[in-house]
């Protein structure tokens, strides 16, 4: 292994023939995620996340490119790479008509863990998952959190040096999804795991190291959040209009009022996100040239630039051609 | 090679787990075998006897009254009503009151001296098993009938006839009292067999993938062959269990004979196994959800029931018939099965058979865990 790039994907291509033509839903992805890391993969449904994560774990054919984990590849040591990986499925996958002691005997029985090894893992795992007093219940009657969580416990049972989790936190109420990365954060720090998630929530996004913005195949962006973040030109005003779709034609066309400085224009729910190139300035310019059409500002202030503003606005910038990929 | 068994013995485990869990398909397949025995056995019977039969005797003289009465005794026909003539007689079978019908017209004691006398026996054709055993009932038993008639002419005429010409003897082999269960006990066993493991391997596999729990276990170490195999273990328990109630319960409550050797039978029944439960990896690969596994085995099993041999037989089928036939490994188990058990013959007489099912069991095999990859795609 060379400088601990635990997973790496050059040139990925991952084309799927269907009755109505190929789709390629991994389109060229260069990607390395280093040891230790959270590596977070956001993007839309449809993107290709789960794709790219099953060809990179072997459980897909790839089309072109290349692909590994911990410098082995994904088709040629596909063994090789089950037994060194933790995964959890988009969908819960477990047997669910076994109990979560029987599950976490089956996988530690598959993947080869010794029965002293059992006797000292499993009791641990199932303490760290808050599932020790569940041991007798079926996976089926847990609760979606808790589901996930013997997911997690499940697929560390064999001590995996990575995890991959793809969107492991869907349907999952907020407080156990705080929880479940909590048990993230705590494995990263006492295990040195690295941990690659694929997620379509931002705030998630914003609790990893680094996060690759996938659309359409394309990794379009790959950095740390706050770099992300920086990506996007300008800074954002939040307000609420009395008049939405009016104020969303002006600001789309701010040449035709005369507005200087207005980049991008985001609804969110009934409020606007307007970047600008200068907050101080432009607040009154707009809500000046908003009021003599009529409209009231509610609340007109600047924010912080998220990661969710900043997904918005690079896939937007990817659509209309704009972007150029030498930034990165 | 430790590894390989653990993970293994660990499936098997899995599966015999979630298989003891699944009360209610539990309960059909144990019951189903016991089901379908005594469904046989006291409900469906192939050889329609005491067929309800409708009587117009218009000669009303002792000739006639012989000939009902011959009828009656044959154990075929019971008479239930007496009418005025043929006209009331298909009446009462259009409204299905009896089966059948006998007329005798009003000069037949006449007609008998004569020699040309006719009785009318009516059968109803809307079925065709009561159709069959009434028809050589009757003839049979009017030849009977007017042999007997002709020797006392002879005799009474002074004359001697002696010996008849031809007089044939029949003797049925194997099953000398023509008992239906001896005929269907075997092979029973052999569809019980095929049907339960084609569909308990099935619905196994396809369960799997319905429910999207093959990608977990796809990521881990377990091999495709492993998987596969391991499978496959609690099912060869549960229809062996199968099997083996129907035999036994065959042999010791139903009184059929089995007469050749048990082992033979036991290890041909292991190779009849796997092609079924190959066969079910197969229907596995083309059925996408357990209620198109179930309805495939469904389809295959009415053909099995209609093409091998196991009621119906097939000699008169037509060719394209036939070989639709020979895609079904029971075809082949039917005649092991009865050459062992009814008639207690060995290896040498179906020898054939047997290798068409190393054939078949060795390719569905092949072909099945070629389809059992690695991958998702």
């Amino acid at each position: 292994m060379v400088n601990d790039v635990t997973i790496s994907a050059q040139g990925l291509v991952k084309r799927f023939r269907t009755k109505r033509g190929t789709v390629t839903a991994v389109d060229g992805v260069d990607l390395q995620v280093s040891r230790g890391e959270i590596f977070g993969l956001i993007g839309p449904d449809g993107a290709g996340k789960t794709t790219m994560t099953r060809v990179i774990l072997g459980l897909l054919t790839r089309t072109a490119g290349q692909s590994g984990i911990l410098g082995y590849d994904s088709m040629r040591h596909t063994f090789a790479i089950r037994e060194r990986v933790g995964y959890i499925a988009q969908q819960f996958a477990l047997p669910r008509d076994m109990t979560v002691m029987e599950n976490m005997r089956f996988f530690a029985d598959v993947q080869g863990v010794s029965e002293e090894d059992q006797r000292r893992r499993i009791p641990d795992l199932l303490e760290f998952a808050g599932l020790s007093r569940f041991t007798d219940r079926l996976a089926h009657q847990l609760s979606g959190g808790m589901k996930k969580k013997l997911a997690l416990a499940c697929s560390l049972i064999h001590e995996p040096q990575v995890v991959m989790l793809d969107e492991p936190t869907l349907g999952v109420d907020p407080v156990s999804r705080r929880e479940f990365w909590n048990l993230l954060g705590n494995l990263r720090a006492e295990k040195g795991l690295t941990i690659f998630v694929c997620t379509p929530y931002m705030d998630e996004a914003e609790r990893c190291n680094r996060v690759g913005l996938m659309y359409l195949g394309r990794l379009i962006a790959c950095d740390t959040p706050g770099a992300v973040k920086r990506m996007v030109p300008g800074r954002v005003l939040e307000f609420t209009p009395s008049d939405f779709e009016q104020t969303l034609r002006i600001l789309r066309n701010p040449k035709g009022l005369g507005l200087e400085g207005v980049l991008e224009v985001q609804s969110y729910g009934l409020m606007l996100h307007v970047f600008v190139d200068d907050p101080a300035r432009r607040q009154p310019e707009i809500e000046a040239a908003l009021v003599a059409r009529g409209i009231t500002c509610q609340g007109m202030r600047e924010i912080e630039v998220r990661m969710e503003e900043a997904f918005i606005s690079l896939v937007r910038r990817r659509r209309e051609g704009e972007w150029t990929s030498t930034r990165s | 090679m430790r590894k390989r068994l653990k993970r293994f013995g660990a499936i098997v485990r899995k599966e015999i787990t979630q298989l003891l869990r699944d009360r209610t398909t539990l309960a059909i397949v144990l019951i189903i075998p016991f089901l379908e025995l005594f469904l046989f056995a006291y409900a469906v019977d192939l050889t329609v006897d005491h067929i309800p039969t409708a009587v117009a005797d218009m000669s009303l003289d002792a000739q006639s009254r012989a000939f009902i009465d011959a009828l009656e005794i044959s154990g075929y026909f019971d008479v239930t009503m007496y009418l005025e003539d043929e006209k009331e007689v298909i009446h009462a079978i259009d409204e299905e009151r009896v089966r059948a019908g006998v007329v005798i017209p009003p000069d037949f004691a006449v007609q008998v001296e004569r020699g040309r006398a006719q009785a009318l026996i009516l059968l109803d054709g809307s079925d065709s098993f009561t159709v069959q055993s009434g028809y050589g009932a009757a003839s049979a038993i009017a030849q009977d009938r007017a042999m007997k008639l002709m020797v006392d002419r002879v005799s009474r005429m002074g004359g001697n006839l002696g010996a008849l010409p031809i007089t044939s003897s029949t003797q049925v082999l194997y099953n000398s009292n023509m008992d239906d269960m001896v005929f269907i006990v075997p092979a029973l066993a052999g569809i019980l067999l095929q049907v339960l493991a084609v569909s308990l391997t099935a619905v196994a596999v396809v369960r799997e993938r319905e429910l999207g729990t093959i990608e977990q276990l796809l990521i881990t170490p377990i091999r495709p062959i492993e998987l596969m195999l391991g499978k496959m273990v609690p099912n060869v328990f549960v229809t062996a269990f199968g099997m083996l109630s129907v035999t036994v319960l065959g042999i010791f409550w139903f009184g059929v004979p089995f007469r050749g050797d048990p082992w033979l039978f036991a290890w041909l029944s292991l190779l009849f196994l796997v092609s079924g439960l190959g066969l079910g990896l197969l229907v596995s690969t083309v059925a996408q959800t357990q209620k198109q596994a179930q309805q495939i085995t469904m389809l295959f099993m009415l053909l099995s029931m209609l093409l091998t041999g196991f009621i119906y037989p097939r000699a008169p089928m037509p060719p394209l018939v036939k070989a639709i036939g020979n895609l079904i490994p029971l075809t082949y188990f039917v005649r092991i099965v009865r050459g062992i058990f009814t008639k207690g013959v060995g290896l040498s007489f179906f020898w054939s058979d047997v290798v068409a099912l190393i054939v078949y069991g060795s390719v569905v095999m092949v072909v099945s865990a070629a389809t059992f990859r690695k991958r998702l795609d």
